[in-house]
């Protein structure tokens, strides 16, 4: 009995050994161990035999049916093991084929709206609302309400856009700055006010620093007791601010605009030596801005008292301070929608800018 | 305005050196362009010895000569002058030498055999004189080696300022210095004017004046005098701000008008006829300007002119036939006061800009005619003698004679520095103006020559540009608030959020023209004559916009012709539907053009590349849609395209009928090759100002969120439809077969044609039951879906696909 038993053993774990996959090995266990299998029909001859033969055979049937089983599993691992080894050699893939970029990495915000948000942060965490006017404007609020007297040069100085008269004989025209909205807001908006107001300007003029388009970001504030010692401190804190840097030092040169009294224009001091303008640093001046308390017939013109209502105002050239900062060199590429000037100079959307996480990244 | 250190020195006895002068110019308010040394490019030119010219071997009008420059060498030049003789001084420029008056560099020659190694100069070649007849002759003197300008004293410092158009009296030197002197930086000068006789009588030329563009008309006879050119450092003068001496005459109203900011005119009064003024120019007439050009005129402009005909125009150029010249032996002086408007307007008119205009139209000192009458009469008599008449005066004209209630207290409102009394006065007084009272408020009466100062204003930025803008104290503002509230109005909001949500979607943000040709405008329904431009800077920039499109496209046109055909452009901007101020809009527009899908253009292995089509626009339109809280299956979404659109491809969204929020699809053939672009465009437009204002909730909370424990199931159904069903019908009627059971209709398979046949397409759609109470049993599952099929047949007239 023992030496069948030895036999059956050898021969099917010969079985387990040459099954090269699992159904070969399932076709070994049911030939062992189904309901005919050479194991079960030794344990069913377990009951024709004598209780002392069967204290013998029986366990070593019964081993014999256990390792024979245990066989199997392992035989089962391996094999499986095997075939996900070669299942997963065979899905390899060529990982270093490149991918379509993700739309968020191509896409891009024009640096003109990127600086409109870096000022509106800023200005917004100054108290700063955001005001705006129509394009289209009239004598009136672009000229007149602003104190500019008719047939002054000043208003030549402009290049204005004009429109043909309409039956009365008047003409509407292009802004030629933001400066109309201080009249609207003024109008509008009970004192005290303090706005920005960035927007499209226009002026019939063209070169590489001029273009008959362009976008300015005028301030106000009107109240009671502002005056030119705070508005020196506003346009510090927010070319600081804006630029970036630890300190501005700025030049406050008295100047002449229509509607502001006393008028100024401001430099910057930079450093213009390498290929970029470094602010902060250096001992040259760059104009950057005019200023100035709000002259007192604009405050009348907008129907609020001068003797009792005073303020300050400002403008500043959106495009120029974007050029300043982020280092475009010709004016007119901005508004020629040219895709690859838009990828290289133009800001991923998700570069918000935030006074919390910084401006720029 | 240019101006020399040393005529500066004329008005204000000073020691500060340039650099101080040039430091304190622009921080009062007179901003420096520019400080140069008018003998700084001439530093290489020097004082030469001519030791032997002999005629060249080769040329018979060429020297060739032994030039000694104090190097210690003897250096060889040919010389082609006239004057070049052996033993002469003269002034040499060696090799490396940069000749102004012929703007080049001197360079090693060779002229018909002779070596050359520099160059014997004529006037005109150093821009010192109109000179070119000879080189310069130099007295036996003149010290070898010596650099020219320090020989001739060509040092000269100029300092150009810019003057702001409110500072008539700093366009000339006397109101500079005044400046100056008041920031102190010295003290002025008072050169006293005084009268000058007339011993020939009474005025022989009578004036005349019009009294509104011309308010006051002197004129005064000199006969006798000896023209002729002008003194050496008057010419020296004129020359280093950059004006050429033509003769003493002219070169003395030259002076008066950069010396004091006031011009003067000078006629050859043989040349006149009768009595002399201003008056209105008549339509029709014209005349011959000194620049040798004729102009029209008409009844907006002020001539000059005597009984027979226009000599001038007023206030701005002198005509051809009567100024002076060389043989004038009686000169006819005129000094007027023309109003600063009449000026502008007819400078602007005629185009011509010079330094008299230039001092007009910035207001010269009204009462500066009677004393610009006799300074100029006296540099007559003392340059060119002659017999002096009276003048003869027509008009009168004054300053405003503005006094002005100051409170001193007004500095420190209106720039938070705080000045004594004392030193507010100082300025005022220094600066001229007179100053009374000893109170809180004083009066203050302005000096003639400042117009433009009227009121409280313009005298706290008198005494703050004087006293220095660095000594306002930097004062922080105080805040409004401790955190900053919302500060953007919902438009702006809006503006901000649709360009973040285009550019993620890989969009490029243009930002393009606001005007654009009136052939495009019309192809957008724009080109009303209200908004064209009457001067535009070119043809194709015309029309405001009614369309973002018209900028994209060409836009997409110009990056096609560089080699970039598949594009994604959007822009968000202002439209113009009318001049008034609501007719201007703000729309957010995109286009992608070739393949630039939303995934990306080009080809790539991943997959085929497909051109862009209606569905990329729908889908760019929903996506910013979205991310403004507006979800697009909420919307009335009709086929109905924009004008400019594909009639077949494209749509409208709406929130009713008078509620259009925007339009999408394929860019219509035709303006497809308008534009000259080669492949189908997927266009949108979103009007942002048609959003509805969000509703502002008490409380920012979200509804409870309300989760069914339930399972819920999914049922497929197809149909056969007409090829012209649209998925929206079949969407609709599903969805409406039981509300409160069906969760999700969605489309998963569209297909047409095939056994179906040409108008038919079979759609596949997958419905959402969610159960609320009970889960469904196969009944429940069977009677909805029987309400699905039901209703979707009645609407679209289709059938159940066996």
């Amino acid at each position: 009995m023992s030496d069948t038993i030895a036999d059956l053993s050898a021969s099917l774990l010969r079985d387990i050994a040459a099954a090269d996959s699992e159904t070969a090995l399932e076709a070994v266990r049911v030939s062992a161990l189904g309901k005919k299998g050479s194991i079960s029909a030794l344990l069913a001859s377990l009951g024709k035999m004598s209780p002392e033969e069967r204290k013998t055979a029986g366990p070593a049937i019964n081993g014999l049916k256990t390792e024979i089983g245990a066989q199997i599993e392992a035989r089962r691992d391996a094999l499986r093991a095997q075939a996900l080894e070669k299942r997963l050699a065979a899905e390899t893939l060529d990982v270093t084929l490149p991918l379509r970029p993700a739309p968020s990495a191509t896409g891009r915000i024009h640096p003109v709206s990127q600086v409109i948000d870096e000022i509106t942060a800023i200005f917004s965490d100054m108290g700063f609302a955001i005001a705006e006017g129509p394009d289209i404007e009239t004598d009136y609020y672009n000229f007149t309400a602003l104190n500019f007297p008719e047939g002054h040069p000043a208003r030549e100085m402009h290049d204005t856009f004009f429109f043909a008269p309409d039956e009365t004989g008047t003409r509407k025209l292009l802004r030629t700055h933001t400066s109309p909205v201080q009249i609207r807001t003024m109008e509008t908006v009970a004192p005290p006010i303090r706005v920005v107001m960035p927007g499209r300007t226009y002026r019939n003029d063209s070169d590489q620093t001029h273009t008959p388009m362009f976008h300015q970001v005028e301030g106000l504030v009107i109240d009671k007791s502002s005056h030119i010692g705070q508005l020196r401190w506003v346009l510090e804190e927010f070319l600081k601010a804006f630029f970036e840097v630890e300190s501005v030092t700025l030049r406050f040169r008295p100047s002449f605009f229509p509607f502001t009294e006393p008028s100024m224009e401001v430099d910057v001091q930079c450093d213009r030596s390498g290929n970029e303008v470094r602010i902060g640093e250096g001992s040259d001046w760059l104009e950057i801005l005019g200023c100035g308390m709000v002259h007192p017939n604009v405050i009348a013109n907008a129907g609020l008292d001068p003797d009792v209502y005073q303020g300050f105002a400002w403008g500043m050239g959106i495009d120029r301070i974007a050029m300043l900062k982020y280092g475009m060199a010709d004016l007119r590429a901005f508004f020629d929608a040219d895709v690859r000037w838009i990828e290289h100079y133009g800001f991923r959307p998700l570069d918000l800018p935030t006074l919390f996480g910084g401006l720029s990244s | 305005m240019k101006f020399t250190i040393e005529w500066l020195k004329d008005h204000l006895e000073t020691s500060a050196s340039t650099d101080e002068i040039v430091t304190a110019l622009t921080m009062i308010g007179l901003e420096v362009e520019e400080v140069f040394d008018t003998g700084a490019r001439l530093r290489d030119f020097v004082v030469a010895h001519v030791i032997s010219a002999e005629k060249h071997p080769n040329a018979d009008k060429l020297r060739v000569c032994k030039v000694d420059a104090g190097t210690g060498e003897v250096i060889d030049v040919v010389c082609g002058a006239p004057n070049a003789r052996t033993g002469m001084k003269a002034v040499f420029a060696p090799v490396g030498t940069y000749i102004p008056g012929s703007d080049f560099t001197l360079t090693k020659g060779n002229i018909r055999g002779q070596a050359s190694n520099g160059m014997l100069c004529s006037g005109r070649e150093l821009e010192i004189s109109e000179d070119h007849s000879g080189i310069i002759e130099l007295p036996e003197d003149a010290p070898v080696g010596t650099p020219y300008p320090d020989y001739a004293g060509l040092d000269a410092v100029v300092i150009d300022v810019a003057i702001t158009p409110n500072r008539g009296d700093c366009a000339g030197v006397r109101g500079i210095a005044r400046d100056l002197a008041a920031a102190g930086l010295g003290t002025l000068k008072d050169p006293a004017i005084r009268p000058v006789p007339s011993p020939a009588g009474p005025s022989p030329i009578e004036t005349f004046v019009d009294g509104e563009m011309c308010r006051m008309f002197a004129g005064r006879l000199v006969r006798g005098v000896k023209n002729g050119p002008s003194p050496d450092w008057l010419q020296a003068r004129l020359r280093a701000v950059g004006l050429r001496p033509i003769n003493a005459l002219v070169d003395i109203t030259n002076f008066v008008s950069l010396d004091r900011a006031r011009p003067l005119h000078v006629f050859d009064a043989d040349t006149l006829k009768g009595a002399v003024g201003a008056r209105r120019a008549r339509a029709g007439e014209s005349f011959l300007a000194l620049d040798g050009k004729t102009y029209d005129l008409d009844e907006t402009m002020c001539v000059i002119a005597d009984d027979e005909k226009v000599l001038g125009l007023g206030g701005i150029m002198g005509g051809e036939a009567t100024g002076s010249t060389e043989e004038t032996t009686n000169v006819f002086i005129e000094c007027a006061w023309f109003e600063p408007n009449a000026i502008a307007a007819a400078g602007r008119k005629t185009g011509i800009n010079s330094d008299a205009r230039y001092r007009f139209e910035r207001t010269v000192d009204p009462e500066s005619v009677k004393p610009g009458i006799e300074i100029a009469t006296q540099m007559v008599l003392d340059l060119c003698g002659g017999e002096v008449f009276e003048p003869a005066i027509a008009g009168d004209v004054h300053g405003p004679e503005t006094v002005i209630d100051f409170p001193l207290s007004e500095v420190e409102r209106l720039t938070g520095l705080k000045l004594s009394a004392v030193e507010i006065k100082g300025v005022l007084s220094r600066l001229g103006f007179w100053v009374s009272g000893s109170g809180e408020t004083v009066k203050v009466a302005v000096p003639s020559w400042r117009p433009d100062v009227s009121i409280k204003a313009d005298l706290v930025e008198e005494v703050m540009r004087i006293v220095g803008v660095d000594r306002v104290p930097v004062t922080p503002l105080p805040r409004l608030s401790g955190v900053a509230p919302r500060m953007l109005t919902p438009i702006q909001n809006r503006r901000r959020i649709a360009r973040r949500a285009l550019a993620a979607r890989g969009m490029a943000e243009a930002i393009t023209w606001s005007f654009i040709s009136g052939e495009q405008a019309a192809l957008f329904g724009g080109g009303q004559p209200s908004l064209r431009l009457d001067n535009a800077i070119a043809s194709d920039m015309t029309d405001m916009r009614p369309t973002l499109l018209a900028g994209l496209l060409s836009g997409a046109a110009r990056n096609a012709k560089r080699g970039k055909a598949d594009v994604a452009l959007f822009e968000v901007g202002q439209v113009f539907l009318s001049d008034a101020p609501d007719g201007q809009r703000t729309h957010a527009t995109g286009i992608r053009t070739g393949t630039a899908a939303h995934g990306g253009g080009g080809r790539h292995w991943q997959g085929k590349t497909a051109p862009v089509g209606v569905y990329e626009a729908k889908a760019d339109l929903a996506a910013v849609l979205d991310a403004l809280g507006i979800d697009i299956d909420k919307t009335q979404l009709v086929a109905e395209p924009a004008d400019w659109s594909h009639p077949g491809r494209g749509g409208r969204v709406q929130l009713g009928p008078k509620v259009i929020l925007g339009w999408f699809g394929e860019l219509h053939p035709r303006l497809v090759e308008a534009f000259d672009l080669a492949g189908p465009v997927a266009a949108f437009v979103l009007d942002l100002d048609a959003l509805p204002e969000p509703r502002r909730k008490a409380t920012r909370a979200k509804p409870a969120l309300a989760l069914s424990p339930l399972m819920a199931v999914r049922r497929d159904f197809a149909f056969v439809l007409d090829r012209t069903v649209e998925a929206a019908g079949v969407i609709r009627a599903a969805k409406g077969a039981d509300k409160s059971l069906i969760a999700d209709v969605s489309v998963f398979d569209v297909f047409e044609g095939g056994a179906l046949g040409a108008d038919a397409k079979s759609m596949a759609i997958e419905v959402t039951l969610q159960p609320r109470e009970r889960t469904l049993t196969d009944e429940d599952i069977e009677a909805v879906g029987a309400k699905i099929v039901a209703a979707v047949e009645k609407a679209t007239g289709g059938r159940l696909r066996a």
